[in-house]
């Protein structure tokens, strides 16, 4: 993995970070509450540390007439999944004029919706495993028997059925047999109305980190991530323990190169800004294929965006103070 | 060297029995619960709003302003002799008159009571009978003591007096060691049920026959809506039977006071064992409770909670009656704090939960309160917290979340794979139809509109 181009702490240091006043946004109405929270007290932590004046919200009611009685000079997103991701919730502090971290509210919808996100990127000429996205109303509509029948013949077994939306892998499952397709969809469906089946792709999993500190996107270290159970489910994402991480991951140098290309690719093909994560598998051919990406990485303390910060030789706080600073009085 | 190995360096070094403390996706989708736009019918939490705040305040500032050397300070690892006296007396109300306060341990809350109990009594490995659905944080106190649980059925009377003893004579074949029966008699957690006065009988009846200890979890005796308590199992024996009482349902789960009360020789194993736990209970709050039974009406205020959650019982029943999809079907508590609700066929409340919280109603799923996996077309619904109003909106979501998901199950159950069913529905040992009768079935009449 080649260096990275964050600023040095000394530029860092360039920024008055004790001018700044930041309001974190953590928590939501989402399956991802939990993680969000903890992320959110997470960035608040690394914040105060780097000197910055912040306070953490709820995305709730209070929010906008907060915001108006008492302005931050940027908005710092830890909300997971819908509102915080879709693109929703930055609209509206478009239309406020609240600056904000993070990527634009286009680039999250499209961000958000995995199949849009993987047609997009595939058409950029990045490699990602072949995939469907279908409503409950299509199984209905057309017999779930001969649907299913399809896409496995299709896309053959083993398979990973997933939310079409979502992070932190809630209702994410791996599926080695057709017996087991129908439960897998009845599971998934209740996440939202749109399930992604994908071919499933064995290799190392990584986690692609990207900051852009104003001189461009720039991929950190990645991230090779080994569950003890074999599978990054929720239990082995956020219990400590079960998943051994690599920071950096244990690549060559051909293929390290290849991975943060593809991160940098995606965030700049997508319309990102400012930080983004992208999941990924290494086959064992080298070759690198995206998953799927997210606006709003993991925060908390087994999240792998602070992983590949460390790895790269900064601190937290630094990064995000310094996010916070590029964005302060500047409205989209 | 490779950087974060684990997140955790010691994660090699725990305890066996830490094996199954999990981060789990059930407990991230519960955090939604705080938000106000959320009706929970999940948390099992006491209406405290109801008690006479500003006396109850005035009490333990007094408390501490006038007595602080006393209150502030270390006391007894049996607990305060003036409270042990007043839990007599409240004990006698469901006709244990024969208990002394040498024979009352106070502890931290009932819940440290049974881990002290468990703590006595098994060794890793031992046998515990318990009610099948049984209380949540019990089966926690069982695990951590690595003694396995084998449920024992139940219906609308409660525990079945012959499925227990079939269960005894398993045991007995089997060669395991039972080291009691765990019961919750009155409106049971979570199936909401009260054991009737025959089954008592019987049950008293087969301990003595198979020299069977029972542990009697009582926190909700007091707040029945609709007679008189029932006389306790302590009360028709006092050597078999080992009494847990609460006052965290009778007036604050925040004080964290309740009891155990056993035969002596038991209770000498019990205030040593909390002596090394806790060294002794909170003093302030055993004061507090002991000077809010001498100086407040506390009768009367039981009274008042038991109105507030009859009413909170009836908008909850008559709401699953108009609105609930036919194949479901619910137990009709006469007392406490919860509903038991079957799905209809093939329904699994864990897998549906993402569902509810996007449509913004809580629920607990029933397999968290099965030992064996089983439980996943029951849900735990709890009326005592929400208003009625919100219980019925609570209701209403519920229903809607009940009708997609069978809208699913009508989509994917035809595939014709020929193990989804058992995939999604049936369960291994089912003994789902005997567990609790529903209450729209008591009329023997469909009550839906």
């Amino acid at each position: 993995m080649s260096e990275t181009a964050i600023p040095s702490s000394a530029a860092a240091e360039e920024v008055d970070r004790h001018a700044l006043r930041a309001v974190i946004l953590a928590g939501g109405l989402t399956f991802e509450r939990e993680v969000s929270l903890s992320s959110g007290t997470q960035v608040w932590e690394e914040l105060v540390r780097a000197g910055v004046d912040a306070e953490i919200r709820d995305a709730d009611a209070g929010l906008l007439p907060g915001l108006a009685a008492a302005p931050a000079d940027a908005v710092f997103i830890a909300l997971h999944g819908a509102t915080g991701e879709d693109g929703a919730l930055r609209a509206v502090l478009d239309l406020a004029g609240v600056p904000y971290v993070g990527s634009p509210a286009a680039a999250c919808r499209l961000a958000w919706d995995k199949p849009a996100a993987k047609s997009v990127v595939r058409s950029a000429g990045v490699t990602t495993p072949d995939w469907v996205a279908l409503p409950h109303s299509t199984f209905r509509e057309l017999g779930a028997g001969a649907v299913l029948d399809l896409i496995v013949a299709r896309l053959g077994l083993p398979l990973m059925v997933k939310p079409a939306s979502g992070g932190s892998a809630l209702g994410a499952q791996k599926i080695t047999r057709v017996e087991d397709l129908p439960a897998a969809m009845v599971s998934c469906f209740a996440y939202g109305d749109t399930v992604l089946v994908e071919r499933f792709v064995e290799g190392v999993e990584l986690a692609l980190s990207v900051v852009d500190l104003g001189d461009g996107p720039e991929a950190l270290p990645a991230v090779e991530i080994e569950p003890e159970s074999g599978v990054f489910d929720y239990t082995s994402r956020y219990t400590p323990g079960l998943t051994e991480y690599h920071a950096p991951a244990r690549l060559t140098d051909d293929v390290s190169e290849r991975a943060a290309a593809l991160a940098v690719r995606v965030h700049e093909v997508l319309g990102l800004a400012d930080l983004s994560r992208t999941d990924a598998i290494v086959t064992p051919d080298g070759q690198v294929h995206f998953l799927e990406v997210n606006v709003s990485p993991g925060l908390t303390e087994t999240s792998m965006f602070p992983m590949a910060v460390e790895a790269a030789g900064h601190e937290l706080g630094d990064v995000l103070a310094r996010l916070l600073a590029l964005r302060a009085g500047t409205t989209r | 060297m490779p950087r974060h190995p684990r997140l955790d360096p010691l994660a090699d070094r725990y305890a066996a029995r830490t094996h199954g403390m999990k981060t789990s996706e059930i407990r991230a989708l519960f955090s939604v619960v705080s938000r106000p736009e959320v009706v929970s019918l999940a948390g099992g939490m006491p209406a405290v709003t109801a008690l006479p705040l500003d006396a109850v305040g005035s009490m333990i500032g007094e408390l501490v302003s006038g007595m602080g050397a006393q209150t502030l300070q270390y006391g007894s690892g049996q607990g305060d002799p003036r409270l042990r006296e007043r839990i007599c007396d409240v004990m006698a109300l469901e006709g244990i008159t024969d208990a002394s306060p040498s024979e009352v341990v106070v502890t931290v809350g009932s819940q440290q009571g049974l881990d002290l109990v468990t703590r006595v009594f098994c060794d890793p490995g031992d046998v515990i009978l318990a009610e099948g659905p049984s209380y949540v944080g019990a089966l926690g106190v069982f695990q951590a003591a690595e003694a396995r649980v084998r449920h024992v059925a139940m219906d609308e009377h409660g525990l079945i007096p012959e499925a227990l003893e079939e269960a005894l004579l398993d045991c007995r074949t089997n060669g395991d060691r039972v080291k009691f029966l765990y019961t919750v008699p009155n409106f049971h957690n979570p199936a909401g049920v009260t054991l009737s006065e025959p089954r008592r009988e019987a049950i008293v009846a087969l301990a003595e026959k198979y020299d069977l200890l029972i542990i009697e979890d009582n926190p909700y005796g007091l707040l029945g809506f609709e007679h008189e308590p029932l006389r306790a199992l302590r009360a028709r024996n006092n050597q078999r039977v080992i009494y847990l009482g609460s006052f965290s349902k009778t007036f604050s789960p925040g004080l964290r006071v309740g009891w155990v009360l056993a035969p002596l020789a038991v209770r000498e194993k019990l205030v040593l064992a909390t002596e090394a736990q806790v060294l002794c209970p909170p003093s302030l709050t055993q004061y507090a409770v002991a000077r809010y039974l001498d100086t407040q009406p506390w009768r009367e205020q039981i009274k008042t909670f038991t109105e507030l959650y009859r009413e909170r019982r009836d908008a909850c029943l008559e709401s699953l009656a108009a609105l609930m999809p036919a194949g479901t079907a619910w137990t009709r508590p006469e007392g406490g704090f919860y509903v038991w609700l079957k799905l209809p066929h093939g329904l699994d409340a864990k897998l549906m939960q993402p569902r509810a919280v996007n449509a913004h109603v809580a629920y607990v799923p029933g397999i968290g309160f099965f030992a064996d996996g089983n439980g996943r077309e029951y849900m735990r619904l709890s009326y005592c917290y929400p208003e009625p109003d919100r219980i019925r909106e609570g209701v209403r979501r519920l229903a809607r979340v009940i009708e997609a998901e069978l809208d699913l199950h009508s989509t994917f159950d035809a595939v014709d794979t020929g193990t989804f069913r058992q995939v999604s529905g049936a369960v291994p040992g089912h003994e789902a139809e005997t567990i609790v009768g529903p209450a729209n079935r008591d009329t023997g009449k469909d009550d839906r509109p």
